[in-house]
């Protein structure tokens, strides 16, 4: 019973630790909290949903949806962070930009899609084959998910650690000015940083409308918060903490629900961070982690 | 006259919602201008809420003697979270009291007395609009006098330069634990007002998008003054009604108004006024 809550808390783990890498390395390199994130999720899920519904098969349309969460990713740096980026705006004034953008495009998908909950009919998602492991249960849908998240987060970490880019990217979150100075690249360096935290996020999106089978507007919501969590769990700026705390909130959900406290689940995730905070303000793995991804 | 009673008639529920509305943002405009990005407003203001209802819908207690016990205990509170955050600053500020504001509301969620997830309701419809601007001009005057005082210079010097600040022998974390406490209470001040001009209120109405949206008129209005709280608690509560017409762009239009404000006019539509252009800078 506790092996599979585990199990199930890996999957599910797997999914948020994809959301909240986007969203840390976001604050790695620039420094700001990107409050559009879950907003990029739900579009990324609704047009997977939409490829889906055309014909397109679901692997496609799974990446078809996170390129184009990249690339919603690097029009959100345009639109509302490169222009406060030019005159050194802080810290809060991006932060609330990433809200207007988040408004924009929950209000565009509202148009498009209107309030109904959406499903995927192509794929055989509910009726997908069981696999029985000694006494764990979990379906081959789940299985692919998790396989997905985790191939994802190796090529975040293959490209951070091992490309010309990924060394830009490091280069820069570790200091804005030397990088420049050492002739890299600044602003195309940032859009590549966006457009591979935006797909990472988008990529979340889609997994997660498969997981449940559900694509609604506001799925965004509850993960936005609970990806903050991750991220302060983890050290704001490190992947690999963002990785670990992914999981760790993963196995504590379906813990708590196993154990009927899923009422007070937040209460105590939000105390945790909160008390992680205030003693140690860099998380549990520092926060320039990212040099070392 | 009879011509402004129809206009009023008409629209006594928005002019009660504009009230209140600036009492929120006017709540947050303390702690941003002691420049702290401290986002616990909705918590504050749902736990004077639910505070005041109680007392109103189970005891029964007259209407100001809730608002003072609310006002009481969400400035209580305020104060004390102060002690926890006092090492925080900017972004670690924010989140930290964005996490106590989930807390909050999870509480409100689970608690009996607080009527869980489906929250109270008949609650006393007796925050009349005299009571709701009444609270305003006193949360005016209150802020008017207090920024012709020294605190208020203690306040700008922490904001603009901590260390110069404790370098000339101002308490840095009195001025913090002060300008949070005033910011709770004003916030107290105003979830009392909102539940008693409300038929009910439920956790989610002082949840995470609650707070966003007195931050959206904060930084809509200006940040540098009270009075752009002002300014912008009163357009962005009338716009939706406003641009009614609009009726499926409402939100985007929302959404475009708020980027074109911090791109366009990074001081917020109070500092329009004084410069008298919009100087576009991108």
């Amino acid at each position: 019973m506790i092996a599979q809550q585990l199990l199930n808390g890996l999957f599910l783990g797997a999914v948020y630790a994809l959301f909240a890498v986007g969203y840390t390395l976001v604050f790695g390199v620039l420094d700001i909290l990107n409050l559009a994130h879950a907003a990029i999720f739900t579009a990324a899920a609704f047009a997977a949903f939409s490829l889906a519904a055309a014909g397109v098969p679901l692997p496609l349309a799974f990446l078809g949806a996170a390129v184009l969460a990249g690339i919603m990713g690097i029009l959100l740096d345009r639109v509302a962070f490169a222009p406060l980026r030019a005159r050194n705006a802080g810290t809060l004034v991006p932060l609330i930009s990433s809200i207007g953008v988040a408004i924009i495009i929950g209000a565009i998908l509202r148009g498009i899609y209107g309030v109904d909950e959406r499903h995927f009919t192509v794929g055989g998602l509910d009726t997908a084959p069981v696999i029985r492991l000694g006494p764990l249960t979990f379906t081959t849908v789940e299985l692919t998910i998790f396989l997905a998240a985790i191939v994802l987060m190796l090529v975040l970490s293959w490209i951070l650690r091992a490309t010309t880019l990924g060394r830009r990217i490091r280069a820069v979150a570790e200091d804005r000015v030397a990088a420049a100075l050492l002739g890299v690249d600044l602003e195309r360096t940032i859009a590549a940083t966006f457009f591979i935290a935006s797909s990472l996020g988008g990529a979340a999106g889609v997994l997660t409308g498969l997981e449940y089978n559900s694509v609604t507007l506001d799925m965004g919501g509850p993960i936005e918060l609970k990806g903050l969590a991750v991220i302060i769990l983890g050290g704001m700026g490190s992947v690999t903490g963002a990785v670990i705390g992914g999981f760790i909130l993963g196995a504590v959900e379906t813990l708590a629900i196993a154990y009927g406290l899923s009422a007070w689940r937040d209460a105590v995730l939000f105390g945790v961070m909160f008390l992680l905070l205030v003693a140690r303000p860099t998380g549990l793995f520092g926060k320039r982690a990212l040099r070392a991804a | 006259m009879s011509a402004l009673l129809d206009f009023y008639a008409k629209h006594s529920r928005l002019i009660d919602q504009i009230g209140v509305n600036a009492i929120l943002a006017l709540s947050l405009s303390v702690s941003l201008q002691a420049g702290q990005l401290a986002l616990a407003q909705a918590a504050f203001m749902g736990i004077a809420a639910y505070v005041s209802t109680i007392l109103a819908v189970n005891a029964h207690w007259p209407l100001f003697a809730t608002i003072a016990v609310a006002v009481l205990a969400s400035t209580v509170v305020a104060a004390l979270l102060a002690y926890p955050v006092r090492r925080l600053r900017g972004v670690f500020l924010a989140i930290a009291t964005i996490g106590f504001g989930e807390i909050v509301r999870v509480v409100a969620n689970n608690l009996s007395i607080t009527g869980g997830a489906e929250g109270i309701s008949s609650i006393p419809n007796d925050a009349t609009t005299p009571v709701i601007y009444g609270a305003l001009v006193l949360v005016g005057l209150t802020l008017f006098v207090l920024s012709r005082t020294k605190f208020a210079l203690a306040v700008a010097l922490v904001r603009e330069d901590e260390y110069a600040a404790r370098g000339v022998g101002v308490d840095v974390g009195t001025i913090r634990t002060l300008s949070l406490a005033l910011g709770g209470a004003i916030a107290g001040l105003g979830g009392a007002l909102y539940a008693h001009a409300s038929f009910f209120i439920t956790p989610t109405d002082f949840g995470f998008q609650r707070m966003e949206q007195i931050l959206v008129w904060c930084v809509v209005g200006g940040v540098t003054s009270p009075l752009g709280a002002l300014l912008g608690a009163t357009v962005l509560s009338i716009l939706p009604e406003a641009i009614r017409f609009l009726a499926d762009y409402r939100e985007i239009t929302n959404g475009v108004i708020l980027l074109a404000v911090i791109l366009f006019a990074p001081g917020g539509l109070s500092s329009l006024w004084r410069r008298g252009t919009i100087r576009v800078r991108v």
